[in-house]
């Protein structure tokens, strides 16, 4: 695990010894299978060389070989935490190329689980946040309130996680009769639930010099990068697929756009926070505007889109996820690619490491909140 | 993987530019004069197809072009069209908020692009990943070691003519 290596011994000088530290990838801090190779001189990270892949299941490739509507339990697989995301993403881009209408309806309860789902997200950033920060307690409150949503996505779903339950067209069934008032009623017990989980963490004065100033990244490196979501917010760019480009009726909400000011890991940390109250808010005006009506456009199971290719884009939890589909007319897609918002996020890892004490490695990793199962794909 | 082809005409899918589209397309035979695009439409995204010795040229004019400004890489993937590899650049403008696509066609048997990590840093793993998957180099990327794949690994698992291992019970 450790290799030393003399480097110079210039006369007058402390001597050093730089270290190879490996890191990964079975280590708790990870938040998956990453591995990072870190060049450490005494407790300065001098040079990282991230090592991906201990989870490719090739995808892409599988999607070639399924028909359409198989293809949504392979998205539920790719970023696992946030499947309604990824659901929903695969099933806009096929109706974009079929040219399919989506019943308003269906619209309404796909945007409400989304968000809901971003919030199921963050909360658990929120927790493993603290925990690689060294703060044990904040976990159980972000469990708590996450735990009330599994429920309520299993209630309507059928599942807590791999839901396939976002069809192309629609939905897979309406939501349960008593949905509105379960809602209306779990909206505010997890405003609530934020509310205390934020006093007790965010402003604590040893998460504070944990986090503040630590990973910095400005927006022009960022972009540069290609990093989107939160970890390009963080460094003041308002940057929203929702906003930019508003896909399914992301443009009848009125909703802000959380940045912050230096790009350090707090920024990232805590434009998170205030992203989870944001889409509250999305998902309390969703229900009361919520029509009733069909949930699914009625299509054949196997279906044929025309030949072209398109790419959609879509705000997922950790940034902007794309896929680009192409379609040669046959029952299965030529090719599917999938931008994964994690993988460009995880590209910036050296530059933010760098010149960093080793000890905030796992902090600025875990600020960039990434899923290995859509990185690695 | 039985390619299942309904016998006749296949439908093509409609195309339909908005606004900020037709505006790149207006701009783009000016912007990419030198490197003769062939120009297209993809439902709803412009397309410009260059020869691949000038995608590195093309991809840095559009990123300094005051009118494009094309300063985000959104996404880098290679097709394989079995007669030619296509590398498809998909490129945002965070400023200007509009988007178009970028492509080059290579041969499968000698792929070579240059590689545009200086333009993007963000291009690095995405061209890697395309190396690792299809075997597609990208001349002067500073590191091309599999990223993706384990090293030793036989083959492009990308492109159409792997043959993927038979499912075995176990």
């Amino acid at each position: 695990m450790v290799d030393v290596s003399l480097e110079s011994q210039s006369e007058g000088q402390l001597d050093t010894v730089q270290m190879l530290v490996n890191m990964g990838p079975q280590h708790p801090s990870t938040h998956g299978v990453f591995r990072m190779v870190l060049m450490v001189d005494g407790e300065r990270v001098v040079d990282v060389e991230p090592h991906i892949g201990y989870l490719h299941r090739g995808s892409e490739k599988l999607c070639e070989g399924e028909i359409y509507a198989q293809i949504v339990t392979l998205f539920d697989r790719l970023d696992y935490i946030s499947n309604l995301n990824n659901e929903m993403v695969f099933c806009r881009a096929v109706e974009k190329l079929m040219g399919l209408e989506v019943p308003e309806r269906a619209d309404y309860i796909r945007v409400i689980l989304c968000e809901l789902n971003r919030v199921a997200s963050h909360l658990l950033f929120f927790g493993t946040f603290g925990i690689d920060a060294g703060a044990m307690t904040p976990i159980m409150y972000a469990f708590r309130d996450r735990e009330k949503i599994q429920s309520m996505f299993e209630a309507v779903t059928g599942a807590r996680m791999m839901h396939n339950y976002i069809r192309i067209g629609g939905v897979k069934n309406d939501v349960p009769d008593d949905f509105r008032q379960r809602m209306n009623g779990l909206v505010g017990e997890i405003r609530q639930g934020i509310d205390e989980a934020d006093r007790l963490l965010s402003f604590g004065e040893i998460f504070l010099a944990r986090t503040k100033g630590i990973g910095v990244i400005d927006a022009k490196k960022a972009i540069s990068y290609g990093a989107s979501g939160p970890t390009l917010r963080a460094s003041g760019v308002p940057m929203d697929v929702r906003k930019d480009a508003p896909y399914s009726i992301y443009d009848r909400f009125d909703f802000g756009i959380p940045i912050g000011e230096k790009g350090d890991s707090w920024d990232r940390f805590y434009v998170r926070v205030e992203e989870m109250r944001q889409s509250l808010g999305i998902i309390e005006q969703a229900l009361g505007q919520m029509p009733d009506g069909p949930t699914i456009t009625p299509t054949r199971l196997v279906l044929r889109p025309p030949q072209g290719e398109v790419y959609v884009r879509g705000e997922n939890p950790r940034g902007e996820i794309g896929v680009y589909l192409v379609s040669n007319g046959a029952d299965r897609p030529y090719r599917v690619k999938v931008r994964p918002p994690s993988f460009c996020n995880l590209m910036a890892i050296r530059e933010l490491l760098l010149n960093t004490y080793v000890a905030d490695a796992v902090v600025i990793l875990g600020s960039l909140d990434i899923v290995l199962g859509e990185v690695d794909r | 993987m039985v390619e299942r082809h309904r016998p006749g005409h296949t439908p093509q899918a409609a195309v339909a530019l908005d606004e900020k589209g037709l505006a790149l397309e207006r701009l783009l035979p000016e912007v990419l004069a030198r490197f003769n695009p062939e120009l297209g439409a993809a439902v709803d995204l412009v397309t410009a197809t260059v020869s691949p010795s000038d995608v590195a040229d093309a991809c840095l004019t559009l990123r300094d072009s005051p009118e494009l400004q094309m300063d985000y890489l959104t996404c880098l993937c290679v097709v394989d069209y079995e007669e030619h590899l296509q590398v498809v650049y998909h490129l945002y403008s965070t400023s200007m908020k509009h988007m178009m696509v970028l492509k080059t066609n290579v041969s499968p048997d000698d792929p070579v692009v240059p590689t545009v990590t200086p333009v993007w840093l963000g291009a690095d793993w995405y061209e890697r990943e395309g190396h690792d998957l299809f075997g597609v180099t990208f001349e002067g990327h500073p590191n091309l070691a599999p990223l993706l794949l384990y090293e030793g690994f036989e083959g492009y698992p990308g492109r159409k003519n792997f043959e993927m291992p038979e499912y075995a019970e176990w």
